[in-house]
């Protein structure tokens, strides 16, 4: 009960101080209504806003959670007051949860601005919501993971945004997102399989076009598995690198 | 946890960091309800030790226990018994003070009412009360470290750890913050601290360790440290000018003597005998330097400390010379 007391003061401290900031709600909004522009602006008045939802919700979610954690990590790491949080009588996988539900949340808020903005735009009748919920959740969980294993492998905040970088942008071409896993060269298909978000993009497909390529168990197995692992892996490195 | 044994007890605690040993199989207990000091120069091992002991930092070798309790490893288990105030204010420069001690409560799971009183009353007792509503980060230095002093013992711990807390403060804050302690201290708490203030440790701590090069070189009752060096006669001069090559003309005159120059015209003289006064008033005056105060200085903790690490550190570096030893 105590720990779940700090595990909610984390939470709501990190909402206020971070995520609840204007910066971020207005990037929360201009980032995918920017994504929607650059697609309208090329292919001209027909856009299918349909076919463009999963991949502008899925860009949404990627870059507001990896972005948001990997630089506040790094920042109150850099500030010593992660440290303050080392020192609390909790325990790490709880303090780590903690830290990482603030950007899991306002990384699935982002995902729905785009589905708002849609609303007005399409007709989103037939799209499966239970799934597009579940989706949009792990894929916030688990590149809010990869944020929090990108912040413990820096040490300065420029170098988490370029760090954030290397993995985000391979990820966002080679997930599925825009063109099928299929048209990828036959030596970068494994690679996409590896890729917690081609399972998050897959489940997206499958929610609002009924175009999923992998069974929806399966995607969903595993992109809770690389969660597992990215959190797993995360916290070994803390243990390593931050209680020396 | 037994009640009757030390707050903390440590064996053998070693701290390896490649090839560099930052703390060399230190031994000591700290008794409950009393102020140790640990005192030592930069790079001693000090702030390693304390992180060992807090869980920030894995011992490589050696033992950790609480009130009798075996914590090596599992420090995260008694961290509620202990406060924490590093050398660098680490609260959060976003949240005022009032918020900052609050959420500090809830890391400890303390419940929002009891948090919320408690923070009112430990801002009074800092004198942060007038300004708890301003943030963080427009707080000046000895205002942080007050807070930070608040935060530490929200929780009213036992053990409380403070890293140099009055490093870079007014005297005025560094005062508060003596007085504070004191007052802690006779409620109970029992205080590790850190310190390269030679007086503070000396009007705060019972009992001292000095550590040189990560080893623990003495460790003793204030009283028995001074005791120690109380053979010598130290007498300080002020003079009137300063004097072209004096301390050579002194060593030349009183040979059994030793002189120290605690600034351009501050003299201190050092003999295993009582000082003779007149001589040195005498030689002074014979050349043009007038004598303006010289009195009779009682040894200090600072002489105690001089004597032990001067000669540690001169002795570890022998060895290092000779190559015998593994630092």
């Amino acid at each position: 009960m105590k720990a779940w007391i700090a595990y909610w003061s984390i939470l709501r401290k990190d909402m206020r101080t971070y995520y609840l900031k204007p910066p971020n709600i207005s990037w929360g909004i201009i980032f995918p209504l920017a994504w929607t522009l650059m697609f309208f602006i090329k292919s001209g008045s027909d856009v299918d806003v349909r076919s463009l939802l999963p991949g502008v919700m899925a860009l949404s979610v990627l870059f507001g959670t990896t972005s948001m954690l990997a630089v506040t990590v790094t920042f109150e790491k850099k500030g010593r007051s992660f440290e303050r949080l080392l020192l609390a009588p909790i325990p790490l996988e709880l303090l780590m949860l903690a830290k990482t539900s603030g950007a899991v949340l306002f990384g699935t808020v982002n995902a729905f601005v785009p589905v708002i903005m849609a609303v007005f735009m399409a007709d989103l009748s037939g799209v499966i919501w239970w799934q597009l919920l579940l989706a949009v959740v792990l894929i916030a969980i688990s590149s809010t993971f990869l944020g929090l294993f990108i912040a413990v492998s820096v040490t300065e905040v420029f170098e988490a945004q370029t760090f954030s970088n290397f993995f985000r942008f391979p990820m966002v071409f080679l997930c599925g997102l825009f063109f099928p896993v299929e048209m990828l060269p036959l030596l970068l298909r494994p690679l996409a399989y590896v890729l917690p978000l081609t399972y998050g993009a897959d489940l997206l497909h499958g929610a609002v076009n009924a175009a999923n390529q992998m069974p929806v168990v399966l995607s969903l197995t595993a992109l809770a598995a690389c969660c597992g692992v990215l959190f797993a892996v995360s916290l070994r490195r803390i243990r390593k690198a931050w209680i020396l | 946890m037994a009640t009757d044994a030390p707050a903390i007890e440590v064996r053998n605690l070693t701290k390896r960091f490649g090839d560099f040993l930052a703390v060399d199989a230190v031994d000591f207990d700290v008794r409950a309800g009393e102020v140790f000091g640990f005192l030592g120069p930069n790079g001693a091992g000090k702030t390693t030790t304390i992180n060992m002991l807090t869980g920030l930092a894995r011992p490589t070798a050696g033992t950790i226990c609480y009130f009798g309790q075996d914590v090596t490893g599992h420090v995260k288990r008694v961290q509620h018994v202990m406060g924490i105030v590093p050398d660098e204010s680490n609260l959060y420069p976003e949240l005022n003070g009032f918020e900052n001690l609050c959420f500090c409560a809830s890391l400890y799971g303390m419940r929002r009412l009891d948090r919320e009183e408690r923070a009112r009353e430990l801002l009074a007792q800092v004198g942060l009360a007038e300004v708890a509503e301003r943030k963080f980060a427009a707080y000046s230095k000895g205002m942080k470290r007050k807070l930070a002093i608040a935060a530490g013992i929200i929780h009213a711990p036992p053990v409380l750890f403070l890293d140099e807390p009055t490093t870079g403060i007014d005297v005025a804050s560094a005062r508060q913050i003596r007085q504070l302690l004191a007052a802690l201290n006779n409620a109970g708490t029992t205080i590790f601290l850190t310190t390269h203030y030679i007086e503070e440790a000396e009007r705060l701590c019972q009992r001292i360790a000095f550590v040189v090069d990560g080893r623990l070189v003495r460790l003793d009752a204030l009283a028995n440290m001074i005791q120690a060096v109380q053979h010598q006669h130290v007498v300080q001069l002020v003079l009137g000018s300063s004097g072209t090559d004096l301390p050579g003309a002194l060593r030349d005159a009183f040979p059994d003597s030793r002189f120290e120059r605690v600034s351009d015209l501050v003299l201190r003289m050092h003999t295993a005998k009582p000082v003779p006064l007149a001589p040195l008033v005498r030689f002074l005056e014979d050349r043009g330097i007038g004598v303006l105060e010289a009195r009779v200085m009682d040894p200090s903790l600072e002489d105690v400390f001089v004597e032990i690490t001067g000669i540690e550190l001169e002795r570890m570096r022998k060895e290092r010379e000779k190559g015998g030893d593994a630092l």
